[in-house]
């Protein structure tokens, strides 16, 4: 076998790979996520420091945390960039955790109820 | 980028875009993973599971709050400081959130740099994201002390309420710190390989054995900004709410 044929077999199949997997991105993507993860943890701050209560508190906790969740994830991390099978095979898991939070808030409910009935009362 | 992508065999096979693409790369029978180096990938494993840990903790401390017949102590008043006679509520938590908002900004600037091959710039970047990460560790230490010293919090009870605030308050922060300090230790190893020039020649990796690149830094920056997603949970389910 000669050199030229060796190199068709096994050359190509390690030397690319090396430099088409690094991402690169401009750097004004970044500052803009940094920037915006600083607003949005002066927004979830102020929801405490305001004191705002009830529903409003929550739902605003809420939003200004998947928001930041959610610009680390795809940004920092380059998530957006990434190929669908890999984002679905990370992203996608952590759901059967909304089945645990349902399992686990009606069992607190049961707890609690119990509590109050044997341990409550005056 | 091209549409095709060379494999082991030595062939390149296309590469299909969109929702089909996830049932052609996991069916192609080579690595389901294209486009990321190894290590990176089983990095987002690794975080997957990690993700799972910090879930537990997360909802052991939701239950026992929703469980306990004891009003929970108000973390915005737990943890406020009187600055210059002024009493700001939950100041010190908000400081270290911002610190690690920084620190995230820093690495994953650290991971541009890299793959631009700038060694002076990541290596500094990268020791700055370690301080970051120090000083977290440091202020999340003057809180424990506060809490235990003055205020007199135990994982058994504590003054101010239900006594399970202190047992999920040491516990998630305590992991989470863990994890920081981790971090910290790993971003200064990183430092060191990249300002000795580890990365360009590809001298082996001291646990891991493999020749260095700067993928290295993109796959430590996917565990330090994890450490960072997580404390944004903490800080909305402990703190805020």
């Amino acid at each position: 076998m000669s050199d030229a044929e060796t190199a068709t077999i096994s050359g190509p199949a390690h030397a690319p790979e090396d430099h088409v997997e690094g991402q690169e991105h401009p750097i004004s993507t970044y500052l803009w996520v940094w920037f915006l993860l600083f607003v949005l943890s002066v927004g979830s701050y102020m929801v405490d420091y305001m004191q705002l209560q009830g529903l409003l508190r929550w739902s605003l906790i809420l939003i200004f945390m998947f928001l930041k969740a959610g610009f680390i994830i795809a940004v920092f991390m380059h998530m957006v960039w990434e190929r669908l099978a890999l984002s679905f095979a990370i992203l996608l898991p952590p759901l059967v955790l909304l089945v645990f939070i349902g399992l686990m808030t009606s069992e607190a409910n049961y707890t609690f109820l119990s509590r109050l009935t044997f341990f409550g009362g005056p | 980028m091209s549409n095709e992508i060379a494999v082991d065999t030595g062939r390149s096979i296309d590469m299909v875009e969109g929702l089909p693409g996830i049932v052609s790369d996991w069916s192609s029978d080579q690595r389901a993973f294209k486009r990321v180096p190894w290590g990176k990938a089983m990095m987002w494993i690794f975080l997957l599971s990690d993700t799972f840990i910090f879930s537990c903790f997360l909802l052991s401390y939701m239950k026992v709050r929703m469980t306990t017949t004891v009003p929970w102590p108000n973390p915005s008043e737990v943890f406020a400081l009187t600055i210059m006679g002024n009493h700001i509520p939950l100041v010190l938590i908000a400081i270290m959130t911002f610190i690690l908002i920084s620190s995230s900004g820093t690495m994953a600037m650290a991971v541009m740099f890299g793959y631009r091959k700038n060694k002076k710039v990541t290596g500094l970047l990268l020791v700055i994201t370690a301080l970051f990460g120090a000083s977290f560790v440091g202020m999340q230490a003057f809180e424990w002390t506060k809490l235990i010293v003055d205020e007199g919090v135990r994982p058994w009870g504590n003054p101010m309420g239900a006594e399970q605030f202190g047992a999920c308050f040491f516990m998630i922060t305590g992991f989470h710190g863990f994890h920081v300090s981790v971090g910290v230790l790993f971003l200064i190893i990183m430092a060191v390989k990249v300002y000795r020039g580890s990365l360009d020649i590809g001298r082996p990796g001291l646990f891991t054995h493999r020749p260095g690149d700067y993928e290295e830094i993109e796959i430590m920056g996917l565990y330090w900004h994890f450490v960072d997603l997580v404390w944004v949970f903490i800080f909305a389910f402990f703190y805020l709410w």
